[in-house]
Protein backbone atom coordinates (compact mmCIF):
# COMPACT_ATOMS: atom_id res chain seq x y z
CA UNK A 1 0.00 0.00 0.00
CA UNK A 2 1.05 3.57 -0.68
CA UNK A 3 -0.74 6.77 0.24
CA UNK A 4 -1.79 9.16 -2.50
CA UNK A 5 -3.26 12.61 -2.01
CA UNK A 6 -5.53 13.94 -4.70
CA UNK A 7 -6.33 17.65 -4.54
CA UNK A 8 -9.32 18.41 -6.70
CA UNK A 9 -10.14 21.67 -8.49
CA UNK A 10 -12.11 23.00 -5.51
CA UNK A 11 -9.08 22.44 -3.27
CA UNK A 12 -10.55 19.47 -1.40
CA UNK A 13 -7.89 16.97 -0.37
CA UNK A 14 -8.66 13.27 -0.79
CA UNK A 15 -6.07 11.06 0.94
CA UNK A 16 -6.47 7.45 -0.16
CA UNK A 17 -4.68 4.11 -0.07
CA UNK A 18 -3.30 2.89 -3.38
CA UNK A 19 -2.44 -0.68 -4.18
CA UNK A 20 1.15 -1.25 -5.27
CA UNK A 21 1.27 -2.09 -8.98
CA UNK A 22 -2.04 -0.41 -9.77
CA UNK A 23 -2.09 2.94 -11.53
CA UNK A 24 -2.79 6.40 -10.15
CA UNK A 25 -5.83 6.57 -12.48
CA UNK A 26 -7.24 3.28 -11.14
CA UNK A 27 -6.77 4.56 -7.62
CA UNK A 28 -8.65 7.76 -8.49
CA UNK A 29 -11.56 5.91 -10.12
CA UNK A 30 -11.83 3.42 -7.25
CA UNK A 31 -12.11 6.31 -4.82
CA UNK A 32 -14.43 8.47 -6.92
CA UNK A 33 -11.99 11.38 -7.17
CA UNK A 34 -13.62 14.33 -9.03
CA UNK A 35 -12.03 15.45 -12.29
CA UNK A 36 -10.87 12.07 -13.62
CA UNK A 37 -12.89 10.39 -16.38
CA UNK A 38 -10.61 7.72 -17.86
CA UNK A 39 -12.87 6.98 -20.81
CA UNK A 40 -10.51 4.45 -22.36
CA UNK A 41 -9.90 2.52 -19.17
CA UNK A 42 -6.20 3.17 -18.99
CA UNK A 43 -5.02 2.41 -22.51
CA UNK A 44 -3.39 5.80 -23.05
CA UNK A 45 -5.97 6.42 -25.75
CA UNK A 46 -8.26 9.17 -24.43
CA UNK A 47 -6.33 11.73 -22.35
CA UNK A 48 -9.23 12.09 -19.90
CA UNK A 49 -7.13 11.09 -16.90
CA UNK A 50 -4.91 14.19 -17.02
CA UNK A 51 -3.40 15.30 -13.68
CA UNK A 52 -0.79 17.76 -12.42
CA UNK A 53 2.01 16.24 -10.36
CA UNK A 54 3.00 18.19 -7.28
CA UNK A 55 6.31 19.88 -8.24
CA UNK A 56 8.08 18.17 -5.33
CA UNK A 57 7.21 14.80 -6.79
CA UNK A 58 7.87 15.53 -10.44
CA UNK A 59 11.37 14.09 -10.49
CA UNK A 60 10.38 10.83 -8.77
CA UNK A 61 7.36 10.33 -11.01
CA UNK A 62 9.42 11.04 -14.11
CA UNK A 63 8.59 12.29 -17.58
CA UNK A 64 5.94 10.93 -19.92
CA UNK A 65 6.87 8.44 -22.65
CA UNK A 66 6.61 9.64 -26.25
CA UNK A 67 3.27 7.80 -26.64
CA UNK A 68 1.95 9.65 -23.60
CA UNK A 69 3.32 12.98 -24.91
CA UNK A 70 1.35 12.41 -28.11
CA UNK A 71 -1.79 11.70 -26.13
CA UNK A 72 -1.28 14.77 -23.94
CA UNK A 73 -1.87 16.83 -27.10
CA UNK A 74 -5.55 15.93 -26.64
CA UNK A 75 -5.75 17.28 -23.10
CA UNK A 76 -6.40 20.88 -22.13
CA UNK A 77 -4.15 23.26 -20.20
CA UNK A 78 -1.00 21.20 -20.31
CA UNK A 79 1.75 22.29 -17.92
CA UNK A 80 5.30 21.05 -17.40
CA UNK A 81 4.01 18.82 -14.58
CA UNK A 82 1.15 17.33 -16.62
CA UNK A 83 0.85 13.55 -16.77
CA UNK A 84 -1.79 11.00 -17.74
CA UNK A 85 -2.53 9.24 -14.48
CA UNK A 86 -3.15 5.86 -16.12
CA UNK A 87 0.51 5.80 -17.12
CA UNK A 88 1.84 6.16 -13.56
CA UNK A 89 2.29 2.91 -11.66
CA UNK A 90 2.04 3.06 -7.88
CA UNK A 91 5.23 1.89 -6.14
CA UNK A 92 6.76 2.25 -2.68
CA UNK A 93 8.80 5.14 -4.09
CA UNK A 94 5.58 7.06 -4.67
CA UNK A 95 4.26 6.64 -1.13
CA UNK A 96 2.89 10.08 -0.18
CA UNK A 97 2.51 11.30 -3.80
CA UNK A 98 0.39 14.43 -4.25
CA UNK A 99 -1.41 15.15 -7.53
CA UNK A 100 -3.98 17.74 -8.55
CA UNK A 101 -6.93 17.03 -10.80
CA UNK A 102 -8.22 19.62 -13.29
CA UNK A 103 -11.69 21.14 -13.18
CA UNK A 104 -12.70 19.28 -16.31
CA UNK A 105 -11.08 16.89 -18.71
CA UNK A 106 -11.05 18.10 -22.33
CA UNK B 1 -36.87 14.35 -51.95
CA UNK B 2 -34.10 11.88 -52.67
CA UNK B 3 -34.98 8.30 -53.60
CA UNK B 4 -35.17 5.93 -50.69
CA UNK B 5 -32.81 3.00 -50.57
CA UNK B 6 -34.67 -0.10 -49.47
CA UNK B 7 -32.90 -2.79 -47.49
CA UNK B 8 -33.59 -5.72 -45.20
CA UNK B 9 -31.52 -4.34 -42.38
CA UNK B 10 -29.89 -1.02 -41.64
CA UNK B 11 -26.87 -1.26 -39.35
CA UNK B 12 -25.95 1.89 -37.45
CA UNK B 13 -22.25 1.80 -36.64
CA UNK B 14 -19.34 0.13 -38.45
CA UNK B 15 -17.44 -0.88 -35.31
CA UNK B 16 -16.35 -4.51 -34.92
CA UNK B 17 -19.81 -5.53 -33.76
CA UNK B 18 -21.69 -3.88 -36.65
CA UNK B 19 -19.20 -5.41 -39.09
CA UNK B 20 -19.60 -8.95 -37.78
CA UNK B 21 -23.38 -8.55 -37.80
CA UNK B 22 -23.11 -8.23 -41.61
CA UNK B 23 -21.70 -11.76 -41.57
CA UNK B 24 -24.37 -13.29 -39.34
CA UNK B 25 -27.16 -11.57 -41.29
CA UNK B 26 -25.57 -12.53 -44.60
CA UNK B 27 -25.63 -16.23 -43.73
CA UNK B 28 -29.39 -15.84 -43.33
CA UNK B 29 -29.77 -14.04 -46.69
CA UNK B 30 -30.41 -10.69 -45.07
CA UNK B 31 -29.00 -7.76 -47.01
CA UNK B 32 -27.58 -4.89 -45.04
CA UNK B 33 -26.45 -1.29 -45.42
CA UNK B 34 -24.07 0.13 -42.82
CA UNK B 35 -23.82 3.81 -41.82
CA UNK B 36 -21.05 5.36 -39.74
CA UNK B 37 -20.18 8.96 -38.99
CA UNK B 38 -16.46 8.16 -39.22
CA UNK B 39 -14.88 8.17 -42.66
CA UNK B 40 -13.49 4.68 -42.04
CA UNK B 41 -14.81 1.40 -40.70
CA UNK B 42 -13.74 -0.21 -37.41
CA UNK B 43 -15.21 1.99 -34.66
CA UNK B 44 -13.13 2.22 -31.49
CA UNK B 45 -10.64 -0.41 -32.71
CA UNK B 46 -9.69 1.66 -35.75
CA UNK B 47 -10.06 5.12 -34.24
CA UNK B 48 -8.74 4.74 -30.70
CA UNK B 49 -6.28 1.87 -30.71
CA UNK B 50 -5.39 0.67 -34.24
CA UNK B 51 -1.88 -0.38 -33.22
CA UNK B 52 -2.58 -1.85 -29.79
CA UNK B 53 -2.85 -5.62 -29.44
CA UNK B 54 -6.11 -7.21 -28.27
CA UNK B 55 -5.57 -10.49 -26.42
CA UNK B 56 -9.10 -11.76 -25.88
CA UNK B 57 -10.49 -12.43 -29.34
CA UNK B 58 -11.11 -16.19 -29.39
CA UNK B 59 -8.69 -17.93 -31.73
CA UNK B 60 -6.31 -14.97 -31.94
CA UNK B 61 -3.65 -14.98 -29.20
CA UNK B 62 -2.95 -11.39 -30.25
CA UNK B 63 -4.36 -9.12 -32.93
CA UNK B 64 -4.15 -5.34 -33.26
CA UNK B 65 -7.25 -3.16 -33.41
CA UNK B 66 -6.69 -2.45 -37.10
CA UNK B 67 -5.73 -6.09 -37.75
CA UNK B 68 -9.07 -7.23 -36.37
CA UNK B 69 -10.94 -4.69 -38.51
CA UNK B 70 -9.05 -5.77 -41.64
CA UNK B 71 -9.89 -9.42 -40.93
CA UNK B 72 -13.55 -8.64 -40.33
CA UNK B 73 -13.64 -6.70 -43.59
CA UNK B 74 -12.29 -9.71 -45.48
CA UNK B 75 -14.66 -12.05 -43.66
CA UNK B 76 -17.80 -10.08 -44.60
CA UNK B 77 -16.67 -9.35 -48.16
CA UNK B 78 -18.88 -12.10 -49.74
CA UNK B 79 -22.05 -10.40 -48.52
CA UNK B 80 -21.52 -7.13 -50.36
CA UNK B 81 -22.94 -4.88 -47.68
CA UNK B 82 -22.97 -1.24 -48.74
CA UNK B 83 -21.19 1.28 -46.53
CA UNK B 84 -22.21 4.90 -46.09
CA UNK B 85 -19.31 6.53 -44.30
CA UNK B 86 -19.04 10.08 -43.02
CA UNK B 87 -22.79 10.15 -42.34
CA UNK B 88 -24.60 10.22 -39.02
CA UNK B 89 -28.01 8.58 -38.67
CA UNK B 90 -30.25 11.29 -37.25
CA UNK B 91 -33.78 9.92 -37.61
CA UNK B 92 -35.36 6.52 -37.23
CA UNK B 93 -39.12 6.48 -37.61
CA UNK B 94 -41.33 3.41 -37.29
CA UNK B 95 -43.76 3.00 -40.19
CA UNK B 96 -44.81 -0.64 -39.92
CA UNK B 97 -46.55 -2.77 -37.36
CA UNK B 98 -45.27 -4.90 -34.49
CA UNK B 99 -45.34 -8.05 -36.57
CA UNK B 100 -44.19 -6.46 -39.83
CA UNK B 101 -41.91 -3.61 -38.83
CA UNK B 102 -40.73 -1.04 -41.34
CA UNK B 103 -38.55 1.97 -40.67
CA UNK B 104 -37.68 5.20 -42.36
CA UNK B 105 -34.10 6.27 -41.63
CA UNK B 106 -32.36 9.54 -42.46
CA UNK B 107 -28.73 10.62 -42.28
CA UNK B 108 -26.91 13.94 -42.10
CA UNK B 109 -25.90 13.52 -45.75
CA UNK B 110 -29.56 13.39 -46.78
CA UNK B 111 -29.51 9.66 -47.52
CA UNK B 112 -32.87 7.98 -46.86
CA UNK B 113 -33.47 4.32 -46.23
CA UNK B 114 -36.52 2.16 -45.83
CA UNK B 115 -35.54 -0.91 -43.82
CA UNK B 116 -37.40 -3.90 -42.41
CA UNK B 117 -35.15 -3.89 -39.36
CA UNK B 118 -32.60 -1.66 -37.66
CA UNK B 119 -29.52 -2.91 -35.84
CA UNK B 120 -28.03 -0.28 -33.57
CA UNK B 121 -24.32 -1.10 -33.16
CA UNK B 122 -23.41 2.41 -32.11
CA UNK B 123 -20.86 1.57 -29.40
CA UNK B 124 -20.28 4.51 -27.11
CA UNK B 125 -22.18 6.72 -29.57
CA UNK B 126 -21.12 8.80 -32.54
CA UNK B 127 -17.51 9.86 -32.70
CA UNK B 128 -17.54 13.63 -32.45
CA UNK B 129 -14.81 16.23 -32.14
CA UNK B 130 -13.73 17.05 -28.60
CA UNK B 131 -14.42 20.58 -27.49
CA UNK B 132 -11.60 22.07 -25.46
CA UNK B 133 -12.92 23.68 -22.26
CA UNK B 134 -11.77 27.21 -23.19
CA UNK B 135 -13.91 29.62 -21.15
CA UNK B 136 -16.74 31.10 -23.24
CA UNK B 137 -15.99 29.03 -26.37
CA UNK B 138 -19.68 28.09 -26.85
CA UNK B 139 -20.60 31.64 -27.78
CA UNK B 140 -18.34 31.46 -30.84
CA UNK B 141 -19.26 27.99 -32.09
CA UNK B 142 -20.64 27.83 -35.66
CA UNK B 143 -19.79 31.47 -36.36
CA UNK B 144 -16.09 31.63 -35.57
CA UNK B 145 -15.15 28.32 -33.95
CA UNK B 146 -15.40 25.16 -36.05
CA UNK B 147 -14.65 21.56 -35.12
CA UNK B 148 -14.98 20.29 -38.65
CA UNK B 149 -14.94 21.91 -42.05
CA UNK B 150 -17.64 21.38 -44.64
CA UNK B 151 -16.76 24.02 -47.22
CA UNK B 152 -13.23 25.37 -47.62
CA UNK B 153 -14.66 28.40 -49.43
CA UNK B 154 -16.16 29.60 -46.13
CA UNK B 155 -12.63 30.45 -45.05
CA UNK B 156 -11.62 32.49 -48.08
CA UNK B 157 -10.01 35.71 -46.96
CA UNK B 158 -10.34 34.91 -43.27
CA UNK B 159 -7.73 35.02 -40.56
CA UNK B 160 -7.63 31.42 -39.43
CA UNK B 161 -6.16 29.92 -36.26
CA UNK B 162 -5.74 26.15 -36.31
CA UNK B 163 -4.95 24.43 -33.02
CA UNK B 164 -3.43 20.96 -32.77
CA UNK B 165 -0.56 18.77 -33.90
CA UNK B 166 -2.16 15.77 -35.59
CA UNK B 167 -3.17 15.02 -39.14
CA UNK B 168 -6.41 17.03 -39.12
CA UNK B 169 -4.63 20.16 -37.89
CA UNK B 170 -1.80 19.82 -40.39
CA UNK B 171 -4.03 18.87 -43.35
CA UNK B 172 -6.24 21.91 -42.83
CA UNK B 173 -3.22 24.16 -42.35
CA UNK B 174 -1.93 23.05 -45.74
CA UNK B 175 -5.33 23.18 -47.45
CA UNK B 176 -6.34 26.58 -46.16
CA UNK B 177 -2.94 28.23 -46.63
CA UNK B 178 -3.83 29.25 -50.19
CA UNK B 179 -7.44 30.26 -49.45
CA UNK B 180 -7.34 32.07 -46.14
CA UNK B 181 -5.86 35.50 -45.76
CA UNK B 182 -3.60 34.17 -43.05
CA UNK B 183 -3.21 30.80 -41.35
CA UNK B 184 -1.67 30.47 -37.91
CA UNK B 185 -0.95 26.99 -36.58
CA UNK B 186 -0.76 26.76 -32.80
CA UNK B 187 0.47 23.66 -31.01
CA UNK B 188 1.62 23.10 -27.44
CA UNK B 189 5.05 21.79 -28.48
CA UNK B 190 7.27 21.94 -31.52
CA UNK B 191 6.70 18.27 -32.30
CA UNK B 192 3.87 16.97 -34.44
CA UNK B 193 2.12 13.61 -34.54
CA UNK B 194 0.96 14.19 -38.10
CA UNK B 195 2.39 12.36 -41.12
CA UNK B 196 6.04 13.47 -41.63
CA UNK B 197 5.47 14.71 -45.19
CA UNK B 198 2.67 17.06 -44.00
CA UNK B 199 4.95 18.33 -41.25
CA UNK B 200 7.71 18.98 -43.82
CA UNK B 201 5.29 20.85 -46.07
CA UNK B 202 4.02 22.92 -43.15
CA UNK B 203 7.59 23.87 -42.16
CA UNK B 204 8.27 24.86 -45.77
CA UNK B 205 5.23 27.19 -45.74
CA UNK B 206 6.43 28.65 -42.44
CA UNK B 207 9.87 29.35 -43.96
CA UNK B 208 8.21 30.99 -46.95
CA UNK B 209 6.27 33.22 -44.59
CA UNK B 210 2.87 31.88 -45.72
CA UNK B 211 1.93 30.15 -42.47
CA UNK B 212 2.66 31.33 -38.92
CA UNK B 213 3.65 28.65 -36.45
CA UNK B 214 3.20 29.44 -32.77
CA UNK B 215 3.98 27.21 -29.81
CA UNK B 216 1.52 27.52 -26.95
CA UNK B 217 -2.03 26.88 -25.84
CA UNK B 218 -5.26 28.86 -26.11
CA UNK B 219 -6.45 30.07 -22.72
CA UNK B 220 -9.13 32.57 -23.68
CA UNK B 221 -11.04 34.17 -26.53
CA UNK B 222 -11.97 37.77 -27.26
CA UNK B 223 -14.67 39.06 -29.55
CA UNK B 224 -18.31 40.17 -29.78
CA UNK B 225 -21.60 38.53 -30.72
CA UNK B 226 -19.98 35.27 -31.71
CA UNK B 227 -17.40 37.06 -33.86
CA UNK B 228 -13.91 36.17 -32.75
CA UNK B 229 -11.20 38.83 -32.81
CA UNK B 230 -8.33 37.46 -30.74
CA UNK B 231 -7.22 34.24 -29.19
CA UNK B 232 -5.27 34.65 -25.99
CA UNK B 233 -2.51 32.08 -25.84
CA UNK B 234 0.07 31.09 -23.27
CA UNK B 235 3.49 30.04 -24.46
CA UNK B 236 5.60 27.48 -22.64
CA UNK B 237 7.40 30.14 -20.59
CA UNK B 238 4.05 31.30 -19.24
CA UNK B 239 3.97 34.47 -21.35
CA UNK B 240 0.64 35.50 -22.85
CA UNK B 241 0.44 36.23 -26.53
CA UNK B 242 -2.46 37.40 -28.65
CA UNK B 243 -3.23 35.84 -32.00
CA UNK B 244 -5.48 37.92 -34.22
CA UNK B 245 -8.03 35.66 -35.88
CA UNK B 246 -11.66 35.61 -36.97
CA UNK B 247 -11.93 31.84 -37.26
CA UNK B 248 -10.53 29.12 -35.05
CA UNK B 249 -10.41 25.37 -35.51
CA UNK B 250 -9.42 23.31 -32.49
CA UNK B 251 -8.43 19.70 -33.28
CA UNK B 252 -8.32 17.83 -29.98
CA UNK B 253 -9.28 14.38 -31.18
CA UNK B 254 -12.62 12.63 -30.94
CA UNK B 255 -14.90 11.52 -28.16
CA UNK B 256 -18.08 9.42 -28.27
CA UNK B 257 -21.46 11.07 -27.69
CA UNK B 258 -24.78 9.21 -27.65
CA UNK B 259 -26.18 11.76 -30.10
CA UNK B 260 -29.51 11.37 -31.90
CA UNK B 261 -30.21 7.84 -30.60
CA UNK B 262 -31.85 9.50 -27.60
CA UNK B 263 -34.60 10.88 -29.89
CA UNK B 264 -35.82 7.64 -31.44
CA UNK B 265 -38.40 6.79 -28.80
CA UNK B 266 -36.39 3.92 -27.32
CA UNK B 267 -36.21 3.22 -23.60
CA UNK B 268 -32.79 4.25 -22.34
CA UNK B 269 -30.90 3.47 -19.18
CA UNK B 270 -27.88 5.69 -18.38
CA UNK B 271 -27.31 6.43 -22.07
CA UNK B 272 -27.48 2.74 -22.98
CA UNK B 273 -30.23 0.85 -24.73
CA UNK B 274 -31.79 -1.96 -22.67
CA UNK B 275 -32.41 -5.21 -24.58
CA UNK B 276 -33.53 -8.74 -23.82
CA UNK B 277 -30.88 -11.46 -23.95
CA UNK B 278 -32.69 -13.78 -26.32
CA UNK B 279 -33.01 -11.51 -29.35
CA UNK B 280 -31.28 -8.30 -28.26
CA UNK B 281 -34.34 -6.38 -29.34
CA UNK B 282 -35.12 -2.93 -27.91
CA UNK B 283 -38.44 -1.58 -26.63
CA UNK B 284 -39.40 -1.07 -30.31
CA UNK B 285 -39.98 -4.36 -32.17
CA UNK B 286 -37.69 -4.52 -35.20
CA UNK B 287 -35.00 -2.31 -33.65
CA UNK B 288 -32.12 -4.24 -32.12
CA UNK B 289 -29.12 -3.03 -30.14
CA UNK B 290 -25.84 -4.95 -30.00
CA UNK B 291 -22.32 -4.28 -28.76
CA UNK B 292 -21.23 -1.53 -26.37
CA UNK B 293 -24.45 0.47 -26.82
CA UNK B 294 -26.76 -2.06 -25.16
CA UNK B 295 -27.31 -3.08 -21.56
CA UNK B 296 -28.77 -6.12 -19.82
CA UNK B 297 -28.03 -7.94 -16.57
CA UNK B 298 -24.46 -9.20 -16.71
CA UNK B 299 -23.48 -7.16 -19.77
CA UNK B 300 -19.75 -7.05 -20.55
CA UNK B 301 -18.46 -4.41 -22.96
CA UNK B 302 -16.32 -6.86 -24.87
CA UNK B 303 -15.99 -7.39 -28.60
CA UNK B 304 -16.56 -11.10 -27.96
CA UNK B 305 -19.94 -10.40 -26.36
CA UNK B 306 -20.97 -8.11 -29.22
CA UNK B 307 -20.27 -10.87 -31.75
CA UNK B 308 -22.52 -13.27 -29.84
CA UNK B 309 -25.26 -10.65 -29.59
CA UNK B 310 -25.16 -10.10 -33.36
CA UNK B 311 -25.57 -13.81 -34.05
CA UNK B 312 -28.66 -14.05 -31.87
CA UNK B 313 -30.21 -10.81 -33.08
CA UNK B 314 -29.82 -12.00 -36.68
CA UNK B 315 -32.06 -14.98 -35.94
CA UNK B 316 -34.92 -12.69 -34.96
CA UNK B 317 -34.25 -10.27 -37.83
CA UNK B 318 -34.72 -13.28 -40.09
CA UNK B 319 -38.27 -13.76 -38.78
CA UNK B 320 -39.14 -10.22 -39.85
CA UNK B 321 -37.34 -10.31 -43.20
CA UNK B 322 -38.21 -13.85 -44.28
CA UNK B 323 -41.34 -14.56 -42.21
CA UNK B 324 -42.38 -17.65 -44.20
CA UNK B 325 -39.05 -19.40 -44.11
CA UNK B 326 -38.62 -22.58 -42.09
CA UNK B 327 -35.71 -21.94 -39.73
CA UNK B 328 -32.97 -24.54 -39.84
CA UNK B 329 -29.70 -24.49 -37.97
CA UNK B 330 -26.54 -24.99 -40.02
CA UNK B 331 -22.76 -24.96 -39.62
CA UNK B 332 -20.44 -23.11 -42.01
CA UNK B 333 -18.10 -26.14 -41.99
CA UNK B 334 -20.67 -28.56 -43.32
CA UNK B 335 -23.54 -26.73 -44.99
CA UNK B 336 -23.12 -26.40 -48.74
CA UNK B 337 -25.82 -23.76 -48.82
CA UNK B 338 -23.90 -21.57 -46.35
CA UNK B 339 -20.68 -22.24 -48.22
CA UNK B 340 -22.27 -21.06 -51.47
CA UNK B 341 -23.15 -17.78 -49.81
CA UNK B 342 -19.56 -17.49 -48.63
CA UNK B 343 -18.34 -18.21 -52.14
CA UNK B 344 -16.27 -21.22 -51.06
CA UNK B 345 -18.42 -24.10 -52.33
C1 LIG C 1 -8.27 1.53 -25.66
C2 LIG C 1 -9.30 0.45 -25.70
C3 LIG C 1 -8.91 -0.88 -25.57
C4 LIG C 1 -9.87 -1.90 -25.64
N1 LIG C 1 -9.46 -3.21 -25.52
C5 LIG C 1 -10.36 -4.21 -25.66
C6 LIG C 1 -9.97 -5.59 -25.57
O1 LIG C 1 -8.80 -5.90 -25.34
N2 LIG C 1 -10.93 -6.54 -25.75
C7 LIG C 1 -12.25 -6.24 -25.98
O2 LIG C 1 -13.06 -7.15 -26.16
N3 LIG C 1 -12.65 -4.94 -26.04
C8 LIG C 1 -11.74 -3.93 -25.89
N4 LIG C 1 -12.15 -2.63 -25.94
C9 LIG C 1 -13.58 -2.37 -26.12
C10 LIG C 1 -13.99 -2.57 -27.57
O3 LIG C 1 -13.23 -1.73 -28.44
C11 LIG C 1 -15.45 -2.26 -27.70
O4 LIG C 1 -16.16 -3.19 -26.93
C12 LIG C 1 -15.90 -2.38 -29.16
O5 LIG C 1 -15.25 -1.44 -29.98
C13 LIG C 1 -17.40 -2.20 -29.27
O6 LIG C 1 -17.75 -2.35 -30.60
P1 LIG C 1 -19.06 -1.72 -31.18
O7 LIG C 1 -19.06 -2.13 -32.61
O8 LIG C 1 -20.19 -2.07 -30.30
O9 LIG C 1 -18.90 -0.16 -31.04
P2 LIG C 1 -17.78 0.89 -31.49
O10 LIG C 1 -16.49 0.24 -31.77
O11 LIG C 1 -17.84 1.94 -30.47
O12 LIG C 1 -18.34 1.45 -32.88
C14 LIG C 1 -19.55 2.16 -32.93
C15 LIG C 1 -19.59 3.00 -34.18
O13 LIG C 1 -20.91 3.53 -34.35
C16 LIG C 1 -20.82 4.83 -34.86
N5 LIG C 1 -22.07 5.54 -34.54
C17 LIG C 1 -22.67 5.70 -33.34
N6 LIG C 1 -23.82 6.39 -33.46
C18 LIG C 1 -23.96 6.66 -34.78
C19 LIG C 1 -24.96 7.36 -35.54
N7 LIG C 1 -26.06 7.88 -34.98
N8 LIG C 1 -24.77 7.46 -36.89
C20 LIG C 1 -23.66 6.93 -37.48
N9 LIG C 1 -22.69 6.26 -36.81
C21 LIG C 1 -22.85 6.14 -35.48
C22 LIG C 1 -19.60 5.39 -34.16
O14 LIG C 1 -19.08 6.50 -34.89
C23 LIG C 1 -18.66 4.19 -34.13
O15 LIG C 1 -17.78 4.16 -35.24
C24 LIG C 1 -11.23 -1.60 -25.85
C25 LIG C 1 -11.61 -0.25 -25.98
C26 LIG C 1 -10.67 0.76 -25.91
C27 LIG C 1 -11.09 2.19 -26.06
S1 LIG D 1 -7.45 6.58 -19.07
FE1 LIG D 1 -7.47 7.07 -21.15
S2 LIG D 1 -5.52 7.95 -21.42
FE2 LIG D 1 -5.54 7.47 -19.33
Amino acid sequence: MAKIQFIDFSGTVHAVDAELGSTVMETAIKNGIPGIEAECGGACACATCHVYIDPEWQEKVGAPSSMEEDMLDFAYDIRPNSRLSCQIKVSNDLDGLTVRTPERQA
Amino acid sequence: MADKTTTDCLIIGAGPVGLFAVFELGLLDIKAHVVDILDKIGGQCAELYPEKPIYDIPGFPSVTGQGLVDNLKAQIEPFGAQFHLGEMVTEVEALGSETAPLFSIKTTAGTEFEAKSVLIAAGGGSFQPKKPPIPGIEAYEQQSVFYSIRRMEDFRGRNVLIVGGGDSALDWTLNLASIAQRVTLLHRRDEFRAAPHSVDKMRQLVREGIVDLRIGQVIGLEGHDGRLQNALCRDNDGKTLEVKCDAMMPFFGLTMKLGPIANWGLSLHENLVPVDTEKFETSTPGIFAIGDINTYPGKLKLILSGFHEGALAAQKVQRYVHPDRRVTFQYTTSSTSLQKKLGVA
